[in-house]
């Protein structure tokens, strides 16, 4: 009796009722289908917010104002959430809180001090601003003052034109960088390098464009403009304290080293003792990443484990057909008996019925899995991960093979009289 | 014809059960099937096995064709106590050895009559082209060669049993085995049958075959009678070598 006999009985015995196969590869097909395709979600969305923190810049620490114990307060809008903000120092009584000024950055810069820092850039900020220019106008988002650091740190390349430099800085010239949407609804298809744009009332002349960021879901990347910090200050701002500051560190192993020497810095600066709450708050790129990526983690395994459940759902669909092809072929299995067939092709056959029926549902699962992840769900982008396509399939035969092994186990050790008897 | 049949082991009867009993059932709803029953078919021998319903014969059947067991007692096929057999080589002796012709025919469902005659063959090992050509010789031998290709839902009734005759003799076993093969065929088709069975015994086949009608039995060399399990009468009609007594008879 060779394997191949065994899979043409299983096939025949498969196709002699066929809306019964269907339904229950069905099974498996929605399992594998809904394991595959929840595991691309959670990916998509890990990938996705991945991207989104990344695109605030990379080795960067901002320091920010913390006006309570509690988070929230402070932000410059870079931020969703506070929820990856490092309170430093433990709760006790405060001191007077000090803001952060242009001599807290430029504290930070002391080599010496903060060996792991590549640069500071202390941040101003102002948000919706109008600008006009020849009768368009817009409110940009984001006005940000800052130095040339900024570009890099925040990883804001620019597109087209160029950035601003520390002369430029130094000078407080009323220069500025804008985002492609700023280009877009001020400019249309006319050149903005060179061009002045009014913002509130003071004039701007466009030295560069910044490539495109994309939205980032809630708030748009690109409705943003930068311009040197003491030109900002002078026009719109007003010398008050600083929004932020934000530091890169030399790599991203030294982001913790950087992050340490800032609290030592600032800590010193503000006169914050081991007992007091700091007044400021530091946000570590990476930590905020390493957190959000274990929560996303914990949401695609959570994900993975309902679809598994549904896996599982259809295997014990194949074990209920398959005991109930048993006992329906029972007359069957005894007439193969009596002409001699063996216990083993016996089993094989059921054997291989189960694991064809899950098989086939785990491969048109796998189908659909793939096709299913073209499609934007629910927002995201499924991004589908190799490893669940080997698992649900894998597990999908393993179902056929454990599932259908009880049943035909069954249909294998009955006696050819009983089971002839049987009707 | 067979030249299988003939030499191997003459001296050891192709069917030897000694003292073979079975009870069903414990306690007070024991039933007594068979009490001691002993005996022998010599190679080439026709035995009818007649007896009223609940005489043991079905019981009897079951047991020499290796589908049940029974409680006491030991019985060999060609010399092998079948009784020290594993699973596995009980399958092989079924397969080989024995050949059974049920009384409600038992084809397999939505399979061709050529598929179910193959399938034994299948089982036994042997390659698709040596199947194939054995089993078209068994469905010429019962005069179905026109028929291979129909399921066992297009074939009547008597077209059907000489399917599961054909599958009973494909792999040429020592022994065939007939539970009440006509019990369920109109007269036209048992006489069919029958005649089917008188070639092959006149060929050298051994057939065991149960009726409970006379005219049936009057076919067979050798009528054994059983009444509540035990055997009340052994009548030898025709020698084991010689035709059975009908042939000449009904053969064309």
């Amino acid at each position: 009796m060779s394997a191949l006999e065994v899979l043409r009985f299983a096939v025949r015995g498969l196709t002699a009722n066929k809306m019964r196969s269907v339904l229950t590869t069905l099974g498996i097909l929605i399992g594998v289908a809904a394991v595959i395709l929840l595991v691309a979600v959670g990916e998509g969305t890990s990938r996705s917010i991945t991207q989104n923190i990344q695109r605030l810049g990379a080795n960067t620490l901002t320091v920010m104002q913390s006006f309570s114990g509690g988070g929230g307060g402070g932000g410059g809008g870079f931020f969703a959430g506070g929820g990856a903000a490092q309170q430093q120092g433990g709760a006790g009584p405060r001191t007077q809180a000090k803001e952060l000024t242009i001599e807290d950055a430029r504290a930070l810069t002391d080599a010496s001090a903060a060996p792991s820092v590549k640069s500071v850039s202390p941040v101003v900020s102002a948000s919706s601003q109008a600008a006009t220019y020849e009768g368009a106008s817009h409110s940009i988002a984001q006005l940000v003052g800052t130095y040339p650091s900024y570009f890099e740190a925040s990883n804001k390349p620019v597109a087209k034109g160029s950035y601003f430099y520390n002369d430029d800085v130094t000078a407080a010239r009323k220069i500025i960088v804008i985002g492609q949407t700023v280009a877009d609804d001020l400019f249309g298809s006319v050149d903005p390098i060179g061009k002045q744009v009014t913002i509130t009332g003071v004039p701007f002349t466009v030295v560069g464009v910044l490539k495109p960021a994309g939205s980032s879901g809630f708030q748009d990347a690109d409705d943003i403009a930068v311009a040197p910090l003491p030109a900002v200050q002078q026009s719109l701002t007003g010398y008050g304290p600083l929004g932020q500051i934000i530091v890169q560190a030399k790599s991203a192993t030294a982001v913790d080293a950087a992050q340490s020497e800032i609290t030592q810095i600032l800590d010193q600066r503000h006169g914050i003792t081991a007992t007091s709450t700091a007044d400021y708050r530091i946000l570590n790129q990476a930590q905020l990443q390493e957190t959000v990526s274990a929560a996303i983690g914990t949401f695609t395994v959570l994900l993975g484990a309902v679809a598994a459940i549904s896996l599982l759902v259809g295997g014990i669909g194949i074990t209920n057909i398959m005991l109930v092809t048993v006992t329906e072929r029972t007359r069957e299995i005894g007439i193969r008996k009596a002409i001699g067939a063996p216990r083993g092709a016996i089993l094989g056959q059921f054997l291989a019925e189960a694991t064809m029926l899950s098989l086939i549902g785990g491969l048109l699962g796998v189908a659909i899995g793939f096709i299913g992840s073209r499609f934007t769900i629910a927002g995201v982008q499924p991004v589908i991960v190799p490893t669940s396509i080997a698992l649900a399939l894998g597990v999908s035969v393993a179902i056929g093979l454990f599932f259908g092994s009880y049943p035909a186990n069954r249909a294998a050790k009955l006696r050819p009289i009983e089971a002839l008897r049987h009707e | 014809m067979n030249p299988r049949d003939v030499p191997e082991g003459r001296e050891a009867p192709v069917l030897e059960v000694r003292e073979v009993s079975k009870i069903y059932g414990t306690g007070d709803a024991q039933v007594h099937a068979l009490r001691g029953v002993s005996l022998t078919v010599e190679r080439g021998d026709y035995v009818a096995i007649m007896g009223a319903s609940g005489s043991g014969k079905s019981t009897l059947m079951n047991i020499v064709g290796c589908l049940d067991v029974p409680t006491s007692g030991t019985y060999l096929v060609d010399g092998t106590d079948v009784g020290a057999l594993g699973d596995r080589q009980l399958a092989v002796l079924r397969n080989r050895k024995i050949g059974f012709v049920f009384q409600s025919f038992n084809l397999i469902p939505r399979m061709s009559a050529l598929a179910n005659v193959e399938l034994p063959l299948a089982y036994g090992g042997l390659g698709a082209a040596a199947r194939r050509k054995r089993a078209l010789a068994a469905l010429g031998q019962v005069g179905l060669g026109d028929r291979i290709h129909h399921d066992p839902n297009e074939l009547s009734g008597g077209q059907q049993q000489r399917v599961a005759v054909a599958r009973a003799l494909v792999t040429a076993p020592s022994l065939l085995l007939a539970d009440e093969p006509t019990g369920n065929l109109d007269t036209t088709s048992t006489a069919d049958v029958l005649r089917i069975l008188d070639r092959l015994s006149s060929s050298g086949r051994t057939i065991v075959l149960i009726t409970h009608e006379d005219d049936v039995a009057t076919h067979a060399k050798r009528v054994i009678r059983l009444v509540d399990g035990r055997i009340v009468e052994d009548h030898r009609k025709a020698p084991v070598d010689g035709p059975p007594p009908r042939f000449a008879v009904v053969a064309p």
